[in-house]
């Protein structure tokens, strides 16, 4: 088929594929959605933490306020409960024990050290204001480089002799290439500590059950069943009598897959006080108490041929892991994924590769989307255009020599990635097409009228998704995915409902599930209800993450549909009086080709529950309700990929960068929904410009958090988000149901690296590039003033 | 973070809202659209017995359009001044401040007094009103007194009135037909604050040739007299502004000279008077 003629082709209305509006959204925009900033229950009192005001000290006394020492809690009251520890099978792994509340020491500003009780929250932080804490202060270890040296200013955690939770090391030799390779091109490059920003900060409430013998949590989380077992170990009770549930969740990007020291103290209080408790995370407690992501520092060195062929990568790249090792990701995950992804979607001889995940006396890092993905493409690709500078080759003829083709698929990579499918080379392509390359390199050549300078850029990665226990279980931490269920259900009206394990924070999972359901089973998809968020009504899954729900969840519900049209078939086979093997589904009904005769799903539904007399005495009476398992063909994930290319201009009297064009083509394999799809890549992007020009949380030399509010800590907005095109490829995964590959994080990937290097393109003929991002004004007009840039008396 | 408890206030007039404050010793304070002071409450990093808004008196949302000056209500809003809602004496030059003040949400509630009376060096009117040298009418138990915006402002976050005096309107000079102005500034982001703004007002059939930068560490810098707008557009002559105002921190000292330079650039050039 020529593209001429797929054009005509009409796009479903439903089902895979449909650009369905979604059906979540009318909930959202009518403000009808439940999150649980929204739950109120009678006698509820409000939670206020005390929380350290140091980033390392020796903790002392604490003074509860006269007359109010039933309202405060400290960790010597939580008697029983256990500190947060996180174990991995990581050799040389160190843990970290994360107590709900501060024991012995604090390491980081915003540290939980007391909770405080009123009937509202102004009440608990006027009794919070009023706790008396004694604190030692020590150093603190505020640097990653200083504090994996030999003299670390202190030791985050005392019997650890070192601040290393993690090193690791590839162990190559690379003798023979470095001694002879022509093109080497070493640079240092850092990624900021970034605060993870969702319009909807965390939030708990928390209350006992004494019908039940049940804690019940509502919680802001991504993946409520990994909750519900880490509260268990910490509290002590087994996990039958919890039950979390996960209302509306308004954004979670990694933010939100964590156990909380927060959700423990709030479950001890809920046991201990017999009365619902609720805290309410502030805007404040977001940027300067809690996790952070994406502090990277490399140390990297390419060695190509002249032509631009890649011969080997060398690296040493370190992580700012925070103080404590996060449930239940870690705080490896990260460094030891750089190692493992850093050659990105290139062919290469040799790769060699050393990482640090250090321990700091800042708040833990998360996995934020696209994980280390974001620092790793910005490292590689900012070295990709530095070897094309030294090979004196436009930056595109360096990647078109060394990515991996489409006729090597699948392909398994340096570090034994298995690339499942896809065109690199023809989406970078495509995205230099779209941008029209030669139009802003023609104009680059011409001054413009407001004396900027003109750059271009371009950036390309594969993102591996839906991964499993191939590739989880060396890690042996809390949370190893393999396999997802879903549970369907026909009613006797006809309405399909699904539940899974896995959790919505914005995806339109409601949507989307429903058309996998509609493909399946021909069901409207009105007609369908997702019912998830609820440890309680929903089969274990390890929840939302890693771009697995589109193939995991997608496979699951396929999986059930597919069960439970089985079972409808063969109950239609009895009403209509035909073999069950020659029934079709068919816009929610059964039909019989050869008669035209057809019962709607409603119909058979309630033949099995209401006429079961119909039935003949020989039937299953498995009925219209299955929970069935899926696992992917092979589980070492899916690799959807992009190229981003983008056209921008530099005032280097300012030192700002404005974005005129930006241009996405993306491969995400076959797309349940394209126009969600689309959604997710220009928010991606838009998390993307932050970490590439905005977005960063400075800590003083005392590690003190130096953004404390959103006109400090700057997120992008729609002045800031150009309108992206975006360009689609769909080659499908030879391993998923539909051939669907995840591709959540994707956007939030490449931007940092294809504006960076834009930047760079556009200050080359001054001889300065960019190494560390956000690139701010005052980082750019510092790089352009080191190298003597001072185009303009004055200064 | 919710503020501690305080009381609220709305009084009936500007002379009852005087008199509150000169009652409560310090214990009040006032707010017009609470923009600045009420996230410094929220955080904490202000505390009050009472607040006393004025934001809804009638008295000080008034403009009066006298020969030679417009006085506008203390409690007037951006908003207002960007849709135009009041004469406008300055060629544009109030409607184009207003209309890049934060954003509009925040337009819809802050008010001129309000900005003026926390005096964040930062603030587009504390620059304006310096650059015009706008008369501050401060009404107090003793009456009624003027001062010019220069004196007004003692440092960042301090100004001259008493703790029982309110700024109940501002003054702004008419300009000639053939007066100019320009107002630069940076952001990291359009409605943050700036990050330096420049300023130039020349009104030849008045004598007035005035250039300022504003959002420095200290309160704006201005300097007047034709031949010092001229020295400006010599060689090291915003360098020598630079250094009168204090400003030592390279980026600074860029992106000042820059705002200040471009505007000097913009009265140049054919006027648009849509701003």
């Amino acid at each position: 088929m020529n593209e001429a003629d797929a054009k005509h082709i009409a796009k479903p209305e439903h089902g895979v594929g449909a650009s369905l509006r979604r059906k979540e959204d009318a909930r959202f925009l009518t403000g009808r959605g439940q999150f649980v900033g929204d739950i109120r229950l009678p006698g509820m009192l409000d939670v206020a933490f005390v929380r350290s005001p140091v980033a390392h000290g020796k903790l002392g006394a604490i003074v509860k306020p006269d007359g109010l020492h039933d309202k405060v809690f400290t960790m010597d009251d939580l008697v029983g409960v256990k500190p947060i520890r996180v174990l991995s099978s990581l050799p040389g792994f160190k843990p970290s024990d994360q107590w709900p509340l501060a024991r012995g020491k604090v390491r980081q500003v915003g540290e939980t050290i007391a909770m405080c009780i009123a009937p509202t929250r102004a009440q608990a932080e006027d009794i919070a204001a009023m706790v008396e804490v004694e604190i030692d202060d020590l150093p603190a270890v505020v640097d990653m480089l200083a504090a994996r040296s030999a003299t670390p200013p202190a030791l985050v955690h005392d019997d650890w002799g070192d601040n290393l939770f993690l090193q690791t090391d590839t162990k190559a030799d690379l003798s023979a290439i470095k001694a002879s390779a022509p093109i080497v091109v070493r640079r240092h490059i850092r990624t900021a500590r970034q605060s993870m920003a969702p319009m909807e900060g965390r939030g708990v409430v928390c209350q006992w059950d004494s019908r039940l013998d049940q804690l019940v949590m509502h919680s802001s989380a991504q993946m409520p069943h990994i909750n519900r077992a880490g509260l268990s170990e910490c509290l002590g009770i087994d996990q039958g009598r919890i039950r979390v549930i996960s209302p509306d969740v308004g954004g979670g990007f990694g933010y939100k897959g964590i156990l909380l020291p927060e959700e423990i103290c709030l479950a001890w209080l809920a046991m201990h006080l017999k009365r619902p408790v609720r805290w309410i995370e502030d805007r404040r407690e977001q940027l300067t108490a809690n996790t952070n992501c994406r502090e990277h520092d490399y140390d990297i060195t390419l060695y190509a041929q002249n032509d631009g062929k890649l011969l080997a990568i060398d690296c040493d790249a370190t992580v700012d892991s925070g103080a404590y090792s996060s449930y239940p990701f870690s705080a490896c995950l990260e460094a030891a994924q750089v190692g493992s992804i850093l050659p990105g979607p290139y062919k290469m001889d040799a790769y060699a590769c050393r990482t640090w995940s250090v321990a700091t006396n800042k708040p833990p890092i998360l996995p934020y989307r696209g994980v280390a993905r974001t620092g790793v493409c910005f490292a590689l690709e900012i070295m990709v255009d530095a070897v094309a500078r030294a090979a004196g080759m436009e930056p595109h003829e360096v990647r078109l020599a060394n990515l991996v083709q489409p006729d090597d698929m699948p392909f398994d990579n340096i570090t034994g990635k298995h690339f499942d499918s896809g065109d690199y080379p023809q989406a970078l392509r495509c995205a230099l097409a779209a941008l029209d390359l030669p139009k802003w390199r023609a104009r680059q050549k011409t001054a413009e009228a407001d004396g900027k300078r003109i750059g271009i850029g371009h950036a390309i990665y594969c993102e591996q998704g839906a991964h499993g226990t191939s590739v989880y279980h060396g890690w042996g931490i809390p949370m190893v995915p393999g396999h997802e269920a879903c549970a369907a259900r026909l009613t006797p009206d006809g309405i399909l409902e699904l539940k899974i394990g896995a959790h919505s924070h914005g995806q339109g999972m409601e949507t989307t599930l429903a058309q996998v359901a509609n493909t399946v089973l021909g069901i409207d998809e009105a007609q369908v209800r997702l019912v998830h968020g609820d440890t309680g009504m929903s089969p274990y899954s390890t929840g939302t993450w890693g771009s697995r729900s589109a193939v995991m969840s997608g496979g699951a519900v396929a999986t059930a549909c597919k069960a439970v049209a089985e079972r409808v078939r063969h109950i239609a086979a009895v009403l209509l009086k035909v073999p069950a093997e020659s029934l079709r589904f068919e816009a929610g009904s059964v039909v019989d080709p050869a008669s035209g005769n057809r019962r709607s799903l409603a119909e058979v539904a309630h033949a099995w529950y209401r006429q079961p007399q119909l039935m003949p005495k020989t039937i299953d009476g498995a009925g219209l309700e299955v929970t069935v398992g899926y696992k992917a063909q092979r589980d070492t994930g899916t690799f959807s990929y992009a190229a981003h290319a983008c056209a921008i201009a530099v005032d280097t009297e300012l030192g700002t960068v404005e974005l005129l064009d930006y241009v996405i083509c993306e491969d995400g394999g076959t797309l349940l929904n394209p126009m969600v799809v689309d959604g997710q890549i220009l928010g991606g992007l838009a998390q993307g410009i932050g970490t590439a020009l905005y977005e960063e949380m400075p800590y003083d030399d005392e590690g003190q958090p130096l953004a404390s509010t959103l006109a400090d800590y700057l997120l992008p907005g729609a002045t800031e988000v150009p309108m992206a095109r975006l360009e689609h490829m769909e080659t499908p995964s030879p391993y998923t149901e539909f051939g669907q590959k995840g591709l959540g994080e994707g956007g939030a990937i490449a931007p940092p690296a294809a504006i960076v290097n834009a930047i760079n393109d556009a200050l080359a003929p001054l001889g300065v590039e960019m190494m560390e991002c956000p690139v701010s004004p005052r980082r750019l007009r510092a790089a352009l003033r080191a190298a003597g840039v001072h185009e303009r008396e004055g200064a | 973070m919710k503020p501690a408890a305080f009381d609220y206030v709305r009084p009936e007039s500007l002379a009852d809202a005087v008199a509150l404050l000169s009652r409560s010793d310090g214990g009040a304070k006032v707010c017009g659209g609470s923009q600045s002071l009420g996230p410094m409450l929220n955080l904490r990093l202000a505390q009050v017995h009472s607040l006393v808004d004025l934001s809804r008196l009638d008295e000080m949302r008034r403009f009066d359009l006298r020969d030679d000056v417009l006085r506008i209500g203390g409690a007037v809003t951006h908003a207002r001044l960007e849709d135009g809602d009041y004469p406008d004496v300055t060629r544009g030059l109030l409607p184009a401040v207003a209309a890049n003040i934060a954003y509009r949400a925040v337009r819809n509630r802050g008010t001129l007094g309000g900005s003026l009376a926390h005096a964040d060096p930062a603030a587009d009117w504390v620059s304006t009103m310096c650059l015009l040298d706008a008369a501050i009418v401060l009404v107090g138990p003793k009456g009624e007194r003027r001062v010019r915006a220069t004196a007004f402002f003692v440092g960042p976050f301090t100004t001259v009135f008493e703790i029982d005096e309110v700024v109940a309107a501002v003054e702004i000079p008419r300009f000639s037909s053939t007066a100019r102005w320009a107002y630069r500034k940076v952001c990291r982001k359009p409605g943050e604050f700036a990050d330096a703004i420049g300023a130039v007002w020349v009104d030849p059939a008045h004598g007035v040739a005035r250039a300022l930068m504003g959002s420095l560490d200290s309160m704006p810098f201005v300097v007047e007299g034709v031949d010092a707008l001229a020295a400006l557009r010599q060689p090291g002559g915003l360098a020598r502004m630079l250094d009168d105002a204090g400003v030592t921190e390279p980026y600074e000292r860029e992106v000042h000279a820059a705002m200040l330079r471009r505007a000097l650039a913009d009265v140049e050039r054919p006027f648009d008077t849509s701003g």
